[in-house]
């Protein structure tokens, strides 16, 4: 057990940006502690034996579900965009990309 | 009749079918009662009330003209904020959707429509499912009727709270790692999480989607089956929905386990559950062997990684489905329009997420990032393995598995929240039943300390006739499910 290495706070740091989250400077430290202490605990699994163990991503054995492609009524133009709180005419309105 | 919000779906459904009970006046009932005691317990976001009334007016018309009402007729029914309902918000709970007002039904919520039933209102939660105690809500903690100093457990627990305290006679939760169970066990409500694929996921906004089903919360074993015979069956839009005849359930409704082979994991009454939690589950064992049922003591020798495996994987799927939340098309978008899209995107989700969330979502970003994805992500899926393989074995030899729900009592609000790991440990015999997509259930079994208690019946795949049967003779045979909190 054990066996998990410190992760430092620009680690933490790095993983919160590919997620697109941005944290505090006290949630930064925060963060890091609670992390820590969780993975130790998380890494108690390797010690289980799992040689030659498949995978279970699913507990259905169901493969590649099909349905007909049947057209159904769809959504009034003005319905998806009720829940945007910045649009323009019949777009949303996106901050700048670049 | 004026306490008629006491009565039980069954029975209310039969009363507005022959026009004893209006469903309006028993609506009206249930709304006065909120009126009085939501106050204390805070089970509601959203109280749907003019809706409501529409409903209840539209189902006595077609009673007075003699058409036919469906199985829920009038039954008024309080719905997890994390399952969709036309025209009425759904929030998870959450700032990020606190003004979200979806444009569909969930397929569940189209069937309690279809079968008359009422929805009163969305019940509170733990924010986007993550918790065991309703507290990370952003609309503030839910109260434990039994004792307003504890929490309901979670996370469904405004749906568990409700129903207990007589706010709605039936509800809906959702159980990712014992979200519906757990506060049934806290309340002294029966809690069923169905079989993975028996109940539609379509409109149930996903927090980990391998893991998760909707069922139903209510105060008898026969309301359970009722609202599961409405619920479950086949549907094309959920591509996990497997394709089963529909059931009625209410055909398992018989006191009767003689021959029953009960197994009880050592790991479920050993180290790390409380007396407390323990004793009563094994007195209503030892009732189950008084009708007639035998008992053997059984062993799930992965269980010790259970926990550890289910939290890597349902952190790692969050964040690949919480990744859609990002304030443009819906969801909360800060004035603060400032940045590149990366910059206004990320601080959108600060502010829309609270820290558990934002907890779950980079900790699953990190179990999925390059160098780590073997150690946690895929160890966790071979760890999934090794226990749905003990459990295949032990159901060899046993028909269902009973242990405690939770391993300690309902524990004071405030008293866990801030050590997140203490937290997760309340959820290790929950957790199983969602790794492997068997159905587990929750029945009241008794009291400690004034406290309720509930017992966890597990059992094979779509064998949710014998949790029935089983919970259903118990209750008939000992009554605890006639008990209120002193509101």
């Amino acid at each position: 057990m054990g066996g998990s290495r410190r992760i430092p706070v620009e680690e933490i740091r790095h993983i919160a940006e590919l997620a697109h989250i941005e944290l505090t400077k006290e949630e930064e430290i925060v963060f890091t502690e609670q992390f820590n202490r969780i993975l130790e605990y998380f890494s108690m699994i390797d010690e289980a034996d799992t040689e030659n163990v498949p995978l279970t991503y699913h507990v259905l054995d169901l493969v590649n579900v099909y349905r007909e492609d049947e057209v159904h009524e769809s959504m009034k133009r003005d319905e998806p965009l009720r829940n945007a709180s910045k649009k323009e005419g019949r777009f949303f309105k996106s901050p700048r990309i670049v | 009749m004026s306490r008629i919000y006491e009565l039980m779906a069954a029975e209310l459904s039969d009363k507005v079918r022959s026009q004893e009970v209006s469903a309006e006046e028993h609506l009206h009932s249930i709304l006065e009662r909120i009126d009085r005691v939501d106050e204390k317990i805070h089970a509601y976001v959203t109280i749907a009330r003019e809706e409501a009334i529409a409903r209840a007016r539209e189902i006595d018309k077609k009673a007075r003209r003699g058409e036919k009402l469906g199985l829920l007729a009038g039954v008024v029914v309080a719905v997890k904020d994390n399952i969709c309902t036309k025209g009425i918000r759904t929030t998870c709970s959450s700032r990020m959707l606190e003004n979200f007002v979806p444009p569909y039904d969930a397929t569940v919520i189209e069937r309690l429509k279809t079968s008359d039933a009422i929805i009163i209102g969305k019940t509170n939660m733990d924010e986007f499912a993550m918790g065991s105690t309703t507290e990370t809500s952003y609309f503030g903690a839910t109260r434990n009727p039994w004792n307003l100093d504890k929490v309901p457990g979670g996370s469904s627990g405004g749906s568990a709270a409700a129903v207990i305290a007589e706010e709605a006679t039936a509800a809906l939760g959702s159980d990712t790692g014992g979200s519906i169970r757990c506060p049934a066990s806290y309340c002294s409500d029966v809690g069923l999480k169905p079989t993975y694929g028996l109940v539609s996921r379509y409109g149930l906004i996903s927090y980990a989607n391998s893991l998760e089903q909707i069922g139903p919360i209510t105060r008898t074993v026969r309301d359970c089956a009722l609202l599961l015979s409405v619920i479950s069956g086949h549907d094309s839009r959920d591509s996990t929905s497997v394709k089963i005849p529909r059931e009625d359930y209410l055909k398992y409704l018989i006191s009767d386990v003689k021959g029953l082979r009960i197994g009880l994991p050592r790991e479920f009454f050993g180290e790390g559950v409380e007396e407390d939690a323990k004793e009563p589950v094994l007195e209503a064992v030892g009732k189950l062997e008084e009708f007639g049922a035998s008992c053997c003591e059984i062993s799930i020798p992965a269980m010790k990684y259970a926990l550890p495996a289910y939290y890597i994987i349902a952190m790692s799927e969050a964040s690949s489905n919480l990744a859609r939340y990002d304030g443009l098309r819906y969801g909360y978008r800060d004035e603060n329009d400032e940045g590149n899209f990366d910059e206004v995107f990320s601080r959108n989700r600060r502010i829309g997420f609270g820290a558990e969330v934002r907890r779950r979502i980079i900790l699953g970003t990190y179990a999925l990032s390059a160098g780590y994805f073997e150690q946690y992500y895929l160890k966790a899926l071979k760890i999934r393995t090794l226990i749905r393989r003990d459990f295949e074995r032990a159901f060899k030899d046993v028909d269902i598995i009973i242990g405690p729900t939770m391993p300690l009592l309902p524990f004071n609000i405030g008293e866990r929240i801030d050590d997140p790991l203490k937290l997760y440990m309340c959820d290790i015999l929950t957790v199983p039943a969602n790794l492997t997509g068997y159905p587990a259930l929750s029945v009241p079994s008794g009291f400690r300390k004034s406290l309720p208690v509930g017992m966890q019946i597990i059992g094979k795949p779509f064998d949710e006739g014998t949790l029935l049967r089983v919970a259903y003779t118990f209750e008939q045979n000992t009554g605890y499910h006639k008990y209120r909190p002193p509101l």
